[in-house]
């Protein structure tokens, strides 16, 4: 009873302490948010008040859940978020495509413009799918290679209703204005004060359940998730360090200046790439493989090596983003020479993942889901070879500014981050809901090919469109002067973001597929259907060949 | 059995350990490259003519932030041939010394910013923000017309100097006490600029949307791009070169 | 420490350092003798007791 009330009480004093500040707020963007807060305050309110089982208080103590079982209600949840946010980050990314292409799509308003779209679309992605993704992934991993329960059950739903509560102000916030301009870090001062008190919580979770285990040995996964945790919560401090100019108001001014701020930022900015969309998603990796594929991993030991050599290059890599800026020469070269060794470690981690399947490379054939994984390592070793041909001053020369960085991002979310979380959402469902099997398989099938042609289109068009606006830009004629005005390669870009736009179409029609598949499946139904596996058989030609020398002469 | 010196075997069985040493493995690279930047001097060479932003130009940055216009514009021309001709000088780190946030960018869907200032008049900037395709028919820029009859709120804009004078910004109590009035001033071609002149040295002073009725946001913005890439004196410091 | 001799140790001895702590670093993990115990690791998510399906 007493810890109902608590939490009531405090969910009631927060809806109070939002509606003053919404009451003096300094601008508008600041009270529709702490509107928002009061919302989702009163509404948690009203949930836990609903479900408490009253009766059983009364009789002196709430029913303990099964502790037999994994407590898995957050990963259910973190699955359907994932699918959520996965479906609303992919259309704002189609329709910014869009936008690039005809312009119109701007619509005039304030709220449409692709300057306010494209963080919404890049938060969404990045922190709204692959962030639930990753906490949802945590909590299951952790508890079975822990074979533990979750450690705070009450704290785990907080961090899992809590980061909702930082997606949904992070993409207001955009459509109204609100920003940094720290590229995915967006958020203004109060909302990341929120994330880092989830992201605590979130911590405190994941490293109670790994003391709390029952198995001696922490499990390869799990150090990725704990070094992508820690590091997340140091990058994100350090880089929204800034100072309000009203507690009452969403306007911030950044802590560090010019120089300084860049580097931070890109330390930042390179590093959520790092530790979010690649530490955190070779956990998923190292689990998620070797379970679909019914064999371990193909060298522990190699896991070892790779995870201490990623993440300790890794963190070194951000200046290659300010290549020939103002920032000194020396921290750019540091940057490029542990982004060029950040290519080891990172194809240690494609091969041991790809290596895995050794023995049982027929399951690519058979098998939708291993195809994706296997999909997703072979963009992994794509982008991480290409992010360190990049960030060679030479090619980062031609490169930098272009369209070419646009494609390589998506190559490696799209394809890497992408297809692994579609792959671990498919082995998940099933498991979760206690079904016998997905509600279907070739669905899986269609969906990597609408997938994979998808990202073929944008990640080649974006090439050539990276590639031809660095060399037109750069263009001298005869006569000794620049050739081609900038509006001019403005305009030979349309084809490349027609094409492009095309490949995000594809994508997210798989996306679809998927979601329709998931909620069949959790609906219970499952279709009936030729299975994947079947290799061609003919009864007519199940014969030996008879030669016509060996037949006796009549 | 490995070595007693070393065991990973325990950093495996070892919450703590693991975290402490992932922590550590994670944070030397920052420390390394990040740390250097704020005591070595050679960082950020002082530029003659570098000065803080006028609370309109403030503003008129603000704007510029909130409309994510760093999303497809940079600020940041790299010392080449192509871009020096295209831009103009390469960009110093002195430039952008109180810029908080930096506003470097990371992606030309538009051309750099950086040297803008001076290169396109006020009318240009006010019909090319209202309607991008009317004067540059290839650009995908998107429609800002709303900017022009949104009046500005500027009364508490001193706060705005109060907070970047807290993290190192070089705004004195004069500036802070006057901001909203030097705010008004940077319009207004009647009235006395003298105390803006004198705190700011000579920065542009006119009705920058063509609308002296209102004081809009497109008064602030166009204030802030015109006066982008012009606060050093590249002419001067080339013949001091050729002297030498 | 100046910057110049700054970067001379970090060329220098430094990155002599660092790759000889690297390369002992990986001929520890594939030492002979923790065999056996990397590949118990490598299948404790299929030990039975599991019990996720």
């Amino acid at each position: 009873m007493e810890t109902l009330t608590m939490k009531v009480g405090s969910l009631l004093l927060v809806a109070f302490l939002a509606f003053v500040a919404a009451a003096s707020a300094a601008d508008s963007g600041f009270a529709v948010h702490m509107w928002i807060v009061v919302a989702a305050a009163l509404l948690a309110t009203f949930v836990i008040a609903n479900k408490a089982d009253f009766a059983a208080l009364a009789r002196g103590g709430a029913p303990k859940p099964d502790q037999s079982r994994y407590d898995d209600d957050p990963v259910r949840w973190g699955v359907i978020a994932t699918v959520f946010w996965g479906m609303a980050g992919f259309l704002a990314g189609l329709y910014i495509a869009l936008q690039l292409a005809f312009p119109v799509l701007n619509l005039n308003l304030e709220y449409t413009t692709f300057g306010r779209l494209r963080p919404l679309h890049t938060s969404a992605v990045i922190f709204a799918f692959g962030g639930n993704a990753l906490i949802a992934t945590s909590f299951y991993i952790v508890q079975r290679t822990c074979r533990a329960r979750l450690a705070f059950p009450g704290l785990a739903r907080f961090v899992f209703w809590g980061y909702q509560l930082f997606i949904v102000l992070a993409a207001t916030g955009y459509l109204l204005g609100i920003t940094q301009s720290r590229e995915y870090a967006e958020p203004e001062w109060y909302v990341d004060l929120w994330l880092t008190i989830v992201w605590v919580a979130y911590a405190i979770v994941f490293i109670g359940t790994i003391a709390k285990r029952k198995e001696p040995h922490i499990y390869v996964a799990n150090w990725f998730f704990l070094a992508f945790i820690l590091t997340i919560a140091m990058l994100h401090i350090v880089n929204n360090l800034a100072v309000p100019v009203s507690f009452m108001g969403s306007k911030s001014y950044s802590a560090f200046a010019g120089v300084q701020d860049a580097l931070t930022q890109w330390w930042y900015g390179h590093n959520a790439v790092g530790f979010f969309l690649t530490a955190g998603f070779l956990a998923m990796m190292y689990y998620f493989v070797p379970k679909q594929a019914e064999r371990p991993v193909y060298s522990y030991r190699l896991s070892i090596i790779h995870f201490w050599s990623l993440i300790f290059l890794y963190i070194w890599a951000g200046p290659h983003h300010l290549h020939y800026t103002a920032l000194p020469d020396w921290a750019q070269t540091l940057g490029m020479v542990f982004s060029i060794m950040l290519w080891m470690p990172s194809w240690g981690g494609m091969i041991n993942g790809l290596m895995t399947l050794n023995g049982a490379w027929d399951k690519i054939r058979t098998d939708p889901i291993i195809r994706m994984m296997v999909m997703a390592l072979a963009f992994y070793g794509m982008s991480t070879f290409e992010g360190p041909m990049m960030s060679i001053k030479a090619v980062n020369s031609l490169s930098h500014y272009t369209d070419w960085t646009i494609g390589h991002v998506h190559s490696g979310a799209l394809g890497w981050n992408g297809m692994i979380t579609f792959a671990a959402i498919y082995y998940l469902v099933p498991r979760l809901w206690a079904r016998e099997r997905l509600y279907s398989l070739r669905m899986v099938n269609w969906h990597f090919w609408l997938a994979t042609v998808g990202i073929v289109l944008y990640a080649a068009s974006m090439w050539v469109a990276g590639i031809m606006q660095g060399l037109m830009w750069r263009e001298y004629g005869a006569d000794g002067y620049l050739v081609y005005a900038f509006s001019e390669v403005t305009a030979a870009m349309h084809p490349m973001y027609l094409i492009r736009a095309t490949g995000g179409l594809l994508y997210l029609a798989g996306a679809i597929v998927m979601t329709y598949n998931v909620w069949q499946t959790i609906a219970g139904r499952s279709r009936t259907e030729k299975p994947m596996s079947d290799a061609a058989f003919d009864p007519e030609a199940d014969r030996p060949i008879v030669s016509p020398q060996t037949v006796p002469a009549e | 059995m490995a070595s007693r010196f070393f065991d990973h075997k325990k950093l495996e069985r070892n919450v703590t350990l693991l975290a402490i040493g992932a922590f550590i493995t994670v944070a030397i690279g920052g420390i390394v490259e990040i740390a250097p930047l704020f005591y070595i001097d050679s960082t950020v060479e002082e530029v003659e003519g570098v000065r803080p932003y006028t609370p309109l130009e403030l503003a008129g940055r603000n704007v510029y932030i909130r409309e994510g216009c760093y999303t497809c514009h940079s600020q940041m021309v790299r010392p080449f041939r192509d871009e020096v001709e295209r831009y103009g000088h390469y960009s110093l780190a002195a430039e952008s010394m109180y810029d908080h946030p930096f506003q470097w960018g990371s992606k030309r869907t538009g051309p750099d910013l950086a040297r803008v200032g001076g290169r396109y008049s006020d009318e240009w900037h006010v019909q090319h923000l209202t309607d991008p395709r009317s004067v540059v028919p290839e650009s995908i820029m998107p429609p800002y017309a709303f900017l022009a009859t949104r009046e500005i709120d500027f009364e508490d804009i001193d706060g705005d100097l109060g907070a970047l004078s807290s993290i190192g910004v070089p705004y004195d109590e004069t500036m802070i006490e006057n901001a909203a009035a030097d705010f008004a001033a940077q319009v207004d071609i009647f009235g006395d600029a003298s105390g803006l002149r004198e705190r700011y040295g000579d920065v542009q002073i006119r009705d920058f949307d063509g609308n002296p009725a209102m004081l809009t946001e497109m008064d602030a913005l166009i204030a802030y791009l015109q006066m982008l890439g012009t606060l050093v004196d590249f002419e001067a410091a080339a013949a001091q070169e050729e002297a030498r | 420490m100046s910057y110049e001799a700054f970067r001379h140790f970090a060329d220098s001895w430094g990155l002599l350092f660092m790759v000889l702590v690297w390369i002992g670093f990986a001929l520890w993990a594939f030492r002979p003798g923790a065999k056996q115990h990397h590949e118990d690791a490598a299948n404790m998510i299929f030990d039975e007791s599991e019990n996720d399906g």
